[in-house]
């Protein structure tokens, strides 16, 4: 066996060593470029920018080229891409990094005690703060869930469970679709019912909630969806042998072994509505003092506190800007938070499975 | 097995209470979304008529309703069609980086890290928008009308806040591009892996293998999830209601700081000071957003599909 093999191998030629650059050299030449393209932009006014603009390009040509000349054009080529790929990824971090950053170091000033017990009511100037707009966004967006959630969910089910023929292929559809209604279209036609029915120029905290629930709906069912998906149909054929009835079954067996994935589902869903401006903006409104009820006039939101402090901050405007640039910290935080939480509870709830 | 008496047929499986209340609810919410959307539709074209039907010196701005909507549509194709240029290539490079250059230890983190970038709210990629971006851009837009400024897009005068078509069009590039990447990303993730297999067998480079076995494959992923940017960046409200300096007219140039508008933006800061007719207007230029957004989302699902389709039969 072996011998065969010595023999057959000088037949066909001298096997070709391809040379490889050493692993280190790439990343050698492309801080050699980043040099260089330092002293590129010292040489116009040093910036930051222009450096590492220049760098990287430096930096991949230097790459490319070295490669070319030892590796070939193959190689080269694919030592090309690698440099543009991660560049891209790199040029992505950018704005997360400086939008954090951003926010950070401005709403970080009034991140205080009297941010959180306070509402605007008969601020003008120094202090003040958002007490009425965070309660007011957790009461409408826990209406929001609590309307969104059981819909959202039953038809998750349907999908999964019951739907056949073309009423499902509909339903999927156009679910599909109204992930994509924009936010701002959400809020007139939230607008637009309740004035048929009240008249014009109405703003009410159930108004914003039926806004947020048609976007937040199609999150529900789309994730609930693809969660109810990955119940084994061993586990309902088990149940269906035992003499369960079908919608027993879904509620004891499927629900139950979904439970984590359906709790990240809403959690993320609650994390997308949150945030939302444009719909609360016109259909809820703002105002200074703490309305607590949905039915009853216009309710303060963070998103639209937020968006009103910096657009119209009053006189003199620091000190609003400021309570802006919080509130928009405490919304990405919250964000955040509902983002983290979601993906932990599907961490540490999942089922195991034990495939 | 030669019997001619055909078993017993079992009796029809009896309908429980239980079962038929169960199905009907789930079926009800199934086809209440299906009302919610006609009812966007039949709400938003009810409280559009008036405007519609409204003599044309009755619309703001005196052109009628057609001349009122077409410069913010413009305003919102354009800042639509800047976001989509420059999203598209990047998303597709960083998600081509984390489904196969990343170290595989960290490629999950990373798509989540990207991830981060949808779920920050749009007001508050406004503020970002307005206090950083902007002012950031400003040495560019004067550099670009030096020089570039023989190109209608560069012709300035440059603005000196930055608050232009093309900072709105990046930091709408910035919000779309996780929604296109997480898109790029699943396809190419699902490419085949004995295709992959195949190329490096052949002795192909990653970059070889990338084209040959994953591009084709995820090409219409790609296009569907572009387009599903396409209709997240045209309903984009609050951020570029706080960062664009809109005055109206139509124009290609994307450094000035006189640009038009968009629908959604519009919408958003004429309504809180509207009545009458105004309101009428504002919903009629809404109903045509709507109108086009959902155009693109339901193309950008069909050519989804048609692959989901194309990769079940494989």
């Amino acid at each position: 066996m072996t011998a065969t093999r010595q023999e057959a191998a000088p037949a066909h030629g001298v096997v070709e060593h391809s040379r490889r650059l050493a692993r280190p050299a790439p990343w050698g030449l492309f801080a050699l470029g980043l040099l260089l393209g330092a002293a590129l932009s010292a040489l116009t006014g040093f910036s930051v920018v222009l450096t590492v603009v220049y760098g990287v390009a430096l930096g991949t040509l230097a790459v490319y080229a070295v490669s070319r000349a030892v590796e070939g054009r193959r190689t080269s080529f694919d030592r090309l891409v690698t440099c543009i790929v991660t560049s891209a990824f790199a040029l992505a971090m950018v704005p997360l990094v400086s939008l954090v950053w951003t926010v950070l170091s401005r709403g970080l000033k009034r991140l205080d005690g009297d941010f959180f017990n306070s509402s605007m009511l008969g601020i003008v100037g120094e202090g003040g703060g958002a007490y009425h707009a965070i309660f007011g966004t957790l009461v409408i967006t826990g209406i929001t869930a609590v309307i969104s959630v059981p819909i959202g969910l039953l038809t998750a089910i349907y999908l999964v469970e019951y739907g056949t023929g073309r009423l499902k292929r509909w339903i999927t559809f156009l679910v599909d679709v109204m992930t994509g209604i924009p936010s701002i279209v959400a809020g007139l036609f939230a607008y637009a019912l309740f004035a048929l029915f009240f008249g014009p120029g109405i703003r009410l905290g159930i108004m914003g909630a039926i806004a947020l629930s048609v976007l937040m709906i199609p999150v529900v069912v789309r994730s609930s969806e693809e969660v109810l998906k990955l119940v084994p149909t061993e586990l309902r054929e088990a149940s269906y042998a035992l003499g369960v009835p079908k919608w027993r079954t879904i509620l004891k067996v499927v629900v139950p072994t979904a439970i984590a994935g359906l709790a990240t589902g809403v959690t993320l869903a609650v994390a997308r509505v949150i945030g939302e401006t444009a719909p609360l903006l016109i259909t809820v409104g703002i105002i200074n003092g703490t309305n607590l009820d949905p039915f009853q006039g216009r309710m303060a939101t963070l998103p639209v506190f937020a968006y009103y402090q910096l657009t119209q901050p009053g006189f003199p405007p620091e000190f609003a800007i400021d309570r802006a640039w919080t509130a928009a910290l405490i919304l990405i935080i919250l964000v955040m938070a509902l983002n983290i939480v979601g993906r932990l509870i599907s961490r540490f709830f999942a089922p195991k499975t034990g495939r | 097995m030669t019997t001619t008496t055909a078993p017993p047929q079992p009796a029809p499986p009896k309908r429980r209470m239980g079962d038929r209340v169960f199905a009907g609810s789930t079926t009800g919410a199934g086809v209440l979304i299906l009302l919610v959307l006609a009812g966007v539709a039949i709400f938003l074209i009810s409280e559009a008529w008036p405007a519609v039907m409204a003599p044309a010196r009755d619309i703001p701005g005196g052109h009628g309703l057609s001349g009122y909507i077409a410069p913010l549509l413009f305003g919102t194709l354009m800042a639509a069609v800047i976001a989509l240029l420059v999203a598209t290539p990047l998303a597709v490079a960083i998600a081509l980086y984390i489904t196969y250059y990343a170290p595989r230890r960290l490629a999950a983190a990373m798509g989540y890290v990207i991830d981060l970038l949808a779920a920050i709210p749009s007001v508050v990629y406004g503020f970002w928008g307005i206090a950083t971006l902007a002012p950031a851009l400003v040495p560019f837009y004067a550099w670009a009308q030096m020089h570039l400024g023989f190109l209608p897009f560069f012709a300035g005068p440059a603005s000196a806040t930055g608050r232009t078509m093309l900072t709105a069009g990046l930091m709408l590039a910035v919000m779309i591009l996780p929604i296109i990447s997480a898109i790029a990303r699943e396809v190419f993730g699902q490419a085949p892996a004995l295709h992959r297999e195949a190329a490096l067998a052949l002795g192909a480079t990653r970059w070889e293998m990338i084209r040959m076995a994953v591009l084709p494959y995820g090409k219409s992923g790609v296009i569907g999830g572009a387009m599903l940017g396409l209709g997240r960046a045209l309903g984009e409200t609050l951020a570029i209601a706080i960062v664009l300096s809109a005055s109206g007219g139509i124009t290609f140039n994307l450094i000035s700081s006189s640009n038009p508008s968009t629908i959604a933006a519009n919408i958003a800061l004429q309504f809180p000071e509207s009545t009458g007719l105004d309101v009428n207007t504002l919903i009629a230029s809404g109903l045509a957003l709507f109108v086009i957004t959902l155009a693109v989302n339901m193309l950008a699902r069909w050519v989804v599909n048609r692959r989901a389709d194309f990769s079940g039969a494989n």
